[in-house]
């Protein structure tokens, strides 16, 4: 049903591709990170929910049609249909079924509650395309309240010291979490252009979030070491922040789970939160759709592919462009 | 072990001394003693032997979370530690109810080691069961011996210091040495009870910093003491709660090694503590690689003490009387100490006549064997030298060599004994070596096993157009140089002397030398003392090596 191209992921009987890596004629969108994004195919059909978001990453002009989730289109000779990930904003399962084969893709997914976007939801199938981002059973995450609730605490505690909490998170989904999950009665929440330029996206699908002022060193020096800025992680201090007075650095990433990726980040604090499934929740989805087979794409497959097969699965790698996440991403594996 | 791992986390994520120090402070002060004494003894760097193997911890580890073992073993190598993937993988536990550290490690960790494998693994499992992972994974470290925090000593004093409210110096002092992690060692840490308790404890060393402008700069000579610097090793002795100890500088106890000078210092009143040199002692000093006989073997056979015999060379007197005198000035420091070692070494002479009656040593002291017949006495006192003048000096140190010595030792009469290495008080003066270039112009076979190659070499200087001949010297040339200049020997001969070869003058060496000694055998009318080369000078001509004169000039007359 699915083969692997130059071009990416593609679906013959229904003559598109899947998060193609390369222009095509139809590109069928799980979600609008931009190693499942790319700009320049003559057209695109995602999650309804996903559409505002993917004309922020591919520009006005893209061709972009939205389907909501859980209804039907036709392409040839495939039915197509779209599922929460749970992932980010507009991200989705995609439900490929053809002369009564039923495959899904899962892009990227997670298991863990999350106010900025749909709920994963398992699709029965009978090949699961999973992600294996963190597909290792040391990869487990904590509750996402306690987390946020030491995010909020750590904002505190740089307050009576005038430094400015400075929050590192990726630009689409991570960060809108993040300001989801901020306590807004504890100062000025401000926000990076990168993050902001999704913020109505998000208003337009309904998602509250605290209202956000612009981060520039005018608006930081303003807040006297008060405020928490939300932006796009970069190394070291980045340039924009030169002249806003002193501050703390935070990293919100799966990976700070790991002593030593805390340790090489060289922030003052990590926060372990991610967006995509840990290891308990990859199993649990994989078990929840009933598939028999399962074809596992990003990062360091061959633990999950093993484990798979040793537990009455048919499972195997599939090599795919995706990158677990972007390269500027703090999700971005280290090795491996 | 709820704190202890808090604890953890903030030292490991904090990178500036500051907040290591507040966050050390904070935990000792909220801490019970009894964890305390354990949290420090393991931040101190103090190890346990491995209480399970890691083969077994894997193993266990994989049962417990349910995963095949070569998933565990993909985990491990994933995370790069051990210790952190297992606590990782383990299954969570929502409800985390760790035993207080001391317990954690008397209940658990300390009976892993004489357990059976069966109840070593029921340990585990019921442990893992009630730590979170962040607790798990200390506990992982705590089975192989140490935590091994990143956290300096230095750190840990300063917040125990700050805590206890003392100086510095005193809780390093008190850091020192052998101590068990026990409620009371720790209260009595912060506290600062009398020593009296732990016979073991020495004090911080007073190092001196190398005199580097003139001697006259500081000050009036008559404020100031001198000594010989010896080439030993530092220690200091402990005569306390009838036992002699002693401490090395980098703090281990070498007691055993120098079974005479223990001896010998239990002719000392209780409650003392000498600081000074071990040396090894013939008519005078030894070379110092003898001593190393003595530190590698717990005692010393009675052939090598017979060897090496070795003394202790006393300069300052720290506790006196069971008490710590480090603020007297050195004058009365010193006054003491003399009066110290006579009435010990009165005593000594009447426990060999069998005459011991005094008050103030205790008759169990007496069992031990008195001095071999011929041997030094073991306990000895590091003369005080003074001098009229600074110009004078200059010339006690030109002695320093013929005494043995490495140099000076400059002390203030009225200083403390300070700790560490504060400059100020003390100063030494080493004597530096004189360095010639000198050209090779004889060689022969080395003695023993080298025979085969030409390793002892014959040095010469210019006068006028002539080489004469100034110093002989062997090794201190890498393997290679020395079969390169055995190659060249071989193929440059132009006469034979007895074993020896003359060459072709075409090597210069640099050479080291003590100085030059008046020789009526050598042509030259002296001899270089103690040459050593330094290195081959192959970017040297002959004729940029050095001359008699220039030699002559050093021997001052
Ligand atoms: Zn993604
Ligand atoms: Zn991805």
């Amino acid at each position: 049903m699915l083969t692997v191209t130059e071009h990416g992921l593609y679906c013959a009987s229904g003559g598109f591709h899947i998060d193609p890596w390369r222009a095509v004629e139809r590109a069928v969108i799980t979600h609008a990170h931009s190693d499942h994004a790319r700009p320049g195919s003559r057209s695109y059909l995602c999650a309804a929910d996903g559409v505002e978001v993917l004309r922020v990453r591919l520009g006005r002009d893209a061709s972009i049609a939205g389907l909501g989730y859980g209804a039907t289109t036709r392409l040839n000779e495939v039915q197509v249909s779209f599922h929460p990930a749970g992932h980010v904003l507009g991200s989705a399962q995609i439900r490929i079924e053809c002369r009564g084969e039923v495959w899904v893709v899962s892009g990227d997914y997670k298991t863990q509650p999350d106010p900025t976007c749909a709920a994963f939801e398992p699709v029965f199938c009978h090949t699961f395309v999973t992600e294996s981002t963190f597909g290792l059973p040391v990869y487990r995450w904590p509750e996402p309240a306690s987390v946020f609730a030491e995010i909020n605490h750590w904002w505190r505690s740089n307050q009576p010291r005038a430094r400015t909490s400075v929050l590192f998170g990726y630009s689409l989904g991570k960060a809108q979490r993040l300001l989801a999950g901020l306590d807004a009665s504890i100062g000025p929440i401000l926000a990076h252009r990168a993050v902001r330029e999704f913020l109505p996206a998000y208003a337009a699908a309904g998602i509250r979030l605290p209202a956000v002022q612009p981060a520039t060193p005018e608006s930081i020096r303003a807040a006297g070491g008060r405020a928490i800025v939300v932006a796009p992680p970069a190394a070291g201090n980045p340039a924009w922040l030169d002249g806003s007075g002193e501050f703390a650095t935070a990293f919100a990433s799966g990976w700070m789970l790991l002593r030593g990726m805390r340790r090489s980040r060289g922030a003052d604090r990590a926060f372990a939160l991610s967006d995509h499934a840990d290891w308990p929740g990859l199993v649990s989805a994989i078990r929840a759709t009933g598939a028999s087979r399962v074809l596992v794409t990003h990062g360091a497959s061959a633990p999950l592919v093993r484990w798979l097969n040793e537990h009455g699965w048919q499972a195997e790698a599939l090599a795919t462009r995706f990158v677990g996440e972007i390269p500027e991403e703090p999700e971005t594996p280290h090795r491996g | 072990m709820r704190a202890f791992a808090q604890l953890f986390a903030v030292l490991d994520r904090t990178p500036d001394a500051s907040g290591k120090t507040a966050a050390l402070e904070d935990y000792f002060r909220a801490t019970p003693p009894a964890d305390a004494a354990w949290a420090l003894w393991f931040l101190y760097g103090q190890r346990l032997k491995r209480a399970v193997k890691s083969v077994d911890l894997r193993r266990w580890a994989a049962e417990a979370a349910d995963l095949p073992p070569w998933l565990v073993g993909e985990c491990c190598d994933h995370v790069g530690d051990p210790a952190e993937a297992l606590a990782l993988l383990l299954p969570l536990n929502p409800h985390p109810a760790p035993l207080p550290l001391a317990l954690l490690v008397e209940q658990r960790l300390l009976p892993l080691a004489a357990a059976t494998e069966v109840e070593q693994r029921a340990i585990l499992r019921a442990t893992w069961s009630e730590l979170d992972p962040t607790q798990r994974f200390l506990w992982h470290k705590l089975l192989a011996g140490n935590p091994g925090i990143g956290v300096s000593r230095a750190l840990l004093v300063r917040a125990l210091a700050r805590l206890a409210r003392v100086e510095i110096a005193v809780m390093a002092h008190r850091l020192l040495g052998a101590w068990r992690p026990t409620p009371a060692h720790f209260a009595r840490l912060m506290s600062g009870e009398a020593p009296g308790g732990e016979p073991a404890c020495p004090y911080p060393f007073y190092l001196a910093s190398p005199l580097e402008g003139e001697a006259p700069a500081l000050g009036a000579v008559t404020d100031w003491q001198f000594e010989w610097k010896w080439d030993g090793l530092r220690a200091q002795l402990l005569r306390r709660a009838g036992e002699a100890i002693l401490w090395s500088r980098d703090e281990e106890i070498v007691t055993a090694g120098f079974p005479e000078v223990a001896d010998a210092a239990r002719a000392l009143p209780e409650g003392t503590v000498l600081d000074g040199e071990l040396l090894a002692w013939g008519d005078g000093p030894l070379p110092f690689a003898g001593l190393q006989r003595r530190l590698n073997r717990r005692a010393p056979s009675a052939a090598i003490r017979r060897a090496v015999p070795a003394v202790f060379m006393a300069y300052d007197l720290l506790e006196c009387g069971g008490a710590d005198c480090r603020q007297w000035p050195l004058t009365k420091r010193r006054r003491e100490l003399e009066r110290l070692l006579t009435r010990a070494a009165d005593e000594a002479a009447r426990r060999e006549a069998g005459l011991s009656q005094t008050g103030w040593l205790q008759p169990d002291l007496f069992d031990s064997q008195p001095v071999a017949p011929g041997l030094p006495a073991p306990l000895r006192l590091s003369p005080a030298l003074s001098v009229a003048t600074w110009d004078d000096l200059a010339g006690l140190q030109a002695q320093a060599r013929a005494t043995g010595a490495e140099g000076l030792m400059l002390k203030q009469r009225d200083a403390a004994y300070g700790a560490g290495r504060q400059p100020g008080a003390w100063w030494k003066w080493k004597v530096a070596p004189f360095i010639c270039d000198a050209v090779l112009v004889a060689a022969q076979p080395g003695h023993g096993r080298r025979t085969t190659r030409f390793t002892d070499y014959t040095f010469a200087v210019w006068q006028g157009d002539e080489l004469i001949s100034v110093a002989k010297a062997g090794s201190g040339l890498t393997d290679a140089e020395t079969d390169a200049i055995d190659a060249f020997v071989r193929a440059h001969t132009t006469g034979r002397f007895g074993p020896a070869r003359l060459v072709t003058p075409e090597l210069v060496f640099e050479l080291a030398f003590d100085g030059v000694a008046p020789s009526t055998r050598h042509k030259a009318g002296f001899v270089l003392r103690r040459p050593r080369i330094v290195r081959w000078r192959q970017d040297k001509r002959p004729a940029e090596a050095g001359t008699v004169a220039t030699l002559r000039g050093l021997c001052r007359g």
